[in-house]
């Protein structure tokens, strides 16, 4: 069964990052509705903070997936989720690892994530280049 | 070498700090002055996770930053120094100097802010702080990414940024 009607994580990302790799999602699977994208674009600290706490509170997300690990969100993230043993961060995400996550609607959000980092770092590699250019 | 760039931005270390300005200046340290960061161990932690190892993070009030500023500047390595709202780098400008020059960064809406630019938005008293900063021979500048124009204070309040 597809459970992909509500949101499960949040993918917040700089600029449009977010709603760029959620529409590719949707596109591949039909699944972007599992994942609420969310830009930092004209968000001071505190709003980012105060919208990741709603999404959790309010929405029941377990998972969040941010972009880059020194970013703001990352930052935000980690304060929303301070004292919740039962939200997980995945940083550095990737096209592979939201695939993963979405595919993955039948097991918890932790889990999920677990799955997903272990297929985004499998997912980048170098191929030729060899003799430079 | 020492503190290249004094930045005001209410995100402290974040993207456009770390990568943006720090991987094009070969940044090595940043101080990142805010009196209730550097008076808290979970928030230090928090803001030296999302650094690169070859980066140090050194935590300072703004009277510590004050009274530590020659040791910054004898750094061999390139730094920035940072701070989140206007006020403290107002006060940090105060009883330094040999700060004269400033870049706006980073300050986003908040009730009572007007926007001034795409990411500068300023209350009353947060323009009045500046004003009274270049009165006092500080150059101050926005520019949120370093390929981007400076905009002058004076073009920032008069609606001539963007």
């Amino acid at each position: 069964m597809n459970n992909a009607a509500r949101p499960r994580a949040v993918v917040a990302a700089h600029g449009e990052l977010a709603a760029g790799l959620v529409s590719a999602v949707e596109r591949i699977t039909g699944r972007g509705e599992a994942l609420a994208p969310m830009s930092n674009v004209g968000l001071a600290a505190d709003d980012m903070e105060q919208r990741l706490r709603e999404r959790i509170e309010r929405d029941g997300i377990r998972a969040i997936f941010t972009d880059l690990p020194s970013g703001s969100w990352t930052t935000a993230a980690r304060r929303a989720m301070r004292g919740r043993e039962d939200v997980v961060l995945v940083t550095g995400v990737n096209l592979a690892a939201l695939l993963e996550f979405v595919m993955r609607d039948d097991v918890d959000a932790a889990t999920g994530a677990r799955s997903s980092v272990e297929r985004a770092r499998g997912a980048i590699s170098i191929v030729g280049g060899t003799r430079g250019g | 070498m020492g503190v290249e760039l004094f930045r005001i931005d209410d995100r402290l270390i974040h993207g456009q700090v770390v990568v943006g300005w720090g991987q094009p200046m070969g940044l090595g340290f940043i101080v990142l002055v805010d009196d209730e960061v550097a008076g808290s161990e979970w928030e230090r932690e928090l803001y030296r996770m999302g650094v690169p190892p070859e980066m140090e993070v050194i935590f300072e009030t703004v009277q510590g930053a004050a009274a530590r500023f020659a040791e910054f500047e004898r750094e061999e390595r390139k730094g920035i120094l940072l701070t989140g709202d206007v006020g403290s780098m107002a006060r940090l400008a105060a009883a330094v100097p040999a700060i004269k020059r400033v870049n706006l960064g980073g300050v986003h809406h908040r009730a009572g802010r007007v926007q001034r630019l795409r990411y500068v938005f300023l209350a009353p008293d947060e323009e009045r702080t500046l004003r009274e900063m270049e009165g006092r021979g500080v150059s101050v500048t926005a520019q949120d990414v370093p390929n981007a124009r400076p905009v002058p204070l004076g073009d920032v309040l008069g609606g001539r940024g963007d």
